[in-house]
């Protein structure tokens, strides 16, 4: 793991990154079980997941 | 050669895929489907071939036209992609080109429908005409479990909800089989073993290795070049094992999820897909 950490949007709970973290990859808070969604690395930002829709998956 | 990976939500498949491209020295761009904005006429991409991995089949879809439409190779094509994603149409592609299925029934109103399951027999099994994740089939056990299925569709259903979809159960062995193309080669196949009829490893099925034998190489080929129109792509071909007919191909996807199969089966499926989108990009004119 990396040092690098963000943190939860939805508990303010503090989150450590992978260290291949990419963008767009989904990191899920250990405290609150939010989904979170890597905006960007530089700067590190991230948000809520968007919700599962109806058209998802295979 | 250029290379894009199309994708919003990166999920383990997609980290895999582009760590796969990275160990075969390539930089793919990574593009998300949700800032895709395109000028009919005047899209130029700069990629060559794209990799198209939306977790939504609709998006995908239109993504695999524009693109297309711009003179990049969309893997998969957008008219395979568009069968896929149509349970009527791969049924149909797959009648066309003799590949066993299960008995299926398209019926346009929910009199009809009542009908159909009638005639299939119960149990039976109502799916949704485009869907994912198992969501939405309905195992009918009996006529009283049909007409409460089609009065709620009947009065709750939007629009398409007065096409059903119904297809006979398959009285498999608590298993079905799942098996992985690239090209139109299956390059690793996995059981999914569930106590519960739908199977699926996002429902709770469990993954085995499932070896690959010639009944199962020459289905899923004969599946591919159907939904394909002959081309190959990368696809997971879902197999059913009926205790008198043998193999039955239950459905194609086009957006292939296998973060539960590489361990089981020890093949490279990531690995094995950007081999091939490289391969494609090699002989792209």
């Amino acid at each position: 793991m990396t040092n690098s950490s963000v943190e939860c949007i939805e508990c303010g709970a503090a989150l450590n990154l992978p260290d291949d973290v990419i963008r767009g990859e989904i990191l899920l808070c250990a405290d609150c079980g939010a989904e979170l969604e890597v905006l960007s690395l530089d700067p590190l930002t991230v948000d809520l997941a968007p919700r599962t829709m109806e058209d998802w998956g295979e | 050669m250029r290379i894009g990976i199309l994708c919003s939500r990166v999920r383990v498949e997609e980290k895999l895929i582009f760590a796969a491209f990275e160990k075969a020295g390539i930089m793919p761009v990574h593009l998300d489907d949700r800032q895709i904005a395109a000028r009919i006429g005047e899209f130029a991409p700069e990629i060559d071939v794209l990799l198209q991995r939306s977790i939504s089949a609709s998006v995908g879809l239109a993504a695999a036209q524009v693109f297309e439409a711009s003179g990049v190779q969309v893997i998969n094509t957008y008219m395979a992609s568009s069968i896929c994603a149509d349970k009527l149409r791969t049924s149909l592609a797959l009648a066309q080109a003799g590949v066993p299925q299960p008995l299926t029934e398209i019926a346009l109103s929910h009199n009809a429908a009542l009908e159909a399951i009638e005639r299939i027999g119960y149990p039976a099994v109502l799916k949704p005409v485009v869907g994912s994740w198992g969501r939405l089939l309905a195992y009918i056990k009996d006529r009283d479990a049909a007409e409460a299925i089609i009065e709620h569709r009947a009065v709750l259903g939007g629009v398409g909800h007065d096409i059903y979809y119904v297809q006979e159960y398959v009285e498999k062995p608590m298993r079905d089989i799942r098996a992985f193309v690239v090209g139109v080669e299956t390059i690793a196949a996995i059981y999914r073993t569930s106590p519960h009829w739908i199977t699926n490893t996002a429902r709770g099925g469990v993954a085995s290795n499932c070896p690959i034998t010639a009944e199962i190489g020459d289905l899923c080929r004969d599946a591919t070049l159907a939904v394909s129109g002959g081309e190959g792509g990368i696809f997971a071909v879902d197999l059913l094992e009926d205790p008198d007919r043998g193999l039955l191909v239950c459905e194609v996807n086009h957006t292939v999820e296998f973060r539960n199969s590489i361990e089981p089966t020890g093949v490279d499926i990531p690995g094995r897909i950007a081999q091939y989108a490289i391969q494609q990009a090699e002989i792209v004119p």
